[in-house]
């Protein structure tokens, strides 16, 4: 019973953060229904605001991929965890595999038993699915109806969402080294290298920062 | 309009395919400690480097300006343990409230 409960609370507060990522998307001059497509098809929170993210700052779109796909590596990886709990076979296994983010992963490992891991999996994938998308639509479509973003602070909404983000990661002094190093390395890049390029450079860091334990 | 479209579809093409070949290879091949302790680290590069561009730059400037404000109060917002929701409106409304008055 409170797998259903632990999948839905996450699932409706979670998916009400899609309104923050719709109303970002269309500030940063997506259509509506690009917004929406990505919230359906990328499905994955970080990837999305990264996306337009690194349009907003003037990102070609291939740093807006490779960032969204850097930051997408780790589905890859709860993905591994989690195969031989869920035991797919055929669709079953494509349709796991776009509702595997953070948070169906996190609900199914926090289960102490291997039923209730897989309940834990699906209810909290569809759930946030469904109040993720719903939410983005609602974003999307009020956010168009206001006209100018920096009227009303959208232009900081998306790097709060990213620090939102960011926030419980910051757990140990590594990552708060590594979020040093990476506002400066960043912040120094951004005057003389095209847009995009200063956010995913900052990936060796996180290759140099933990190549040793 | 093509940029957006790229952007779009090519984002979602990627992460679609590392889903499913996570949901698909043996776990062995990418379990290695360096891997995963990489793995953990690259999206706190990758979202610090987000967030300081978003705040500071305005396409190759660097510039103060009310989203330096709004950052400020999404950190006092975070410190102070808002949820979610509300380190975002407080950081739009003060940024709002920048770009209005100064």
């Amino acid at each position: 019973m409170s797998v259903k409960r632990d999948s839905f609370s996450v699932s409706i507060t979670v998916g009400a953060y899609g309104s923050a990522f719709g109303a970002a998307a269309v500030a940063a001059d997506f259509s509506v229904l690009q917004a929406c497509l990505l919230s359906l098809l990328l499905f994955s929170g970080a990837s999305q605001f990264a996306v337009v993210g690194v349009i907003a700052a003037g990102g070609t779109p291939l740093s807006a991929i490779a960032t969204s796909t850097l930051l997408g590596t780790r589905n890859g990886l709860y993905g591994l965890r989690l195969a031989p709990i869920l035991k797919l076979r055929g669709w079953k296994r494509i349709v796991a595999a776009q509702i595997t983010i953070d948070e169906s992963t996190g609900v199914a490992l926090a289960q102490n038993n291997e039923a209730d891991m897989r309940k834990g999996f699906w209810y909290t994938g569809f759930g946030v699915f469904f109040f993720w998308n719903l939410f983005t639509l609602a974003g999307a479509l009020g956010a168009s109806a206001i006209g100018n973003p920096s009227a009303w602070g959208l232009d900081a909404a998306v790097p709060a969402a990213f620090l939102g983000l960011l926030w419980p990661r910051l757990a140990d002094r590594k990552s708060w080294v590594l979020a040093a190093f990476a506002i400066v390395l960043a912040l120094s890049l951004t005057p003389f290298v095209p847009a995009g390029v200063p956010i995913i450079s900052c990936t060796l860091l996180a290759i140099i920062i933990g190549w040793r334990k | 309009m093509t940029t957006f479209w790229i952007a779009v579809i090519g984002s979602s093409l990627f992460a679609f395919a590392i889903k499913v070949v996570g949901a698909s290879v043996p776990e062995s091949v990418l379990s290695h400690p360096r891997i995963l302790r990489i793995n953990g680290l690259v999206p706190v590069a990758l979202l610090t480097a987000l967030v300081a561009v978003n705040t500071f730059a305005d396409k190759t400037k660097l510039v103060i300006d009310n989203r330096a404000l709004g950052m400020a109060t999404a950190i006092v917002l975070l410190i102070a343990k808002a949820p979610f929701p509300v380190v975002v409106l407080g950081a739009a409304f003060t940024s709002a409230l920048a770009y209005r008055y100064f």
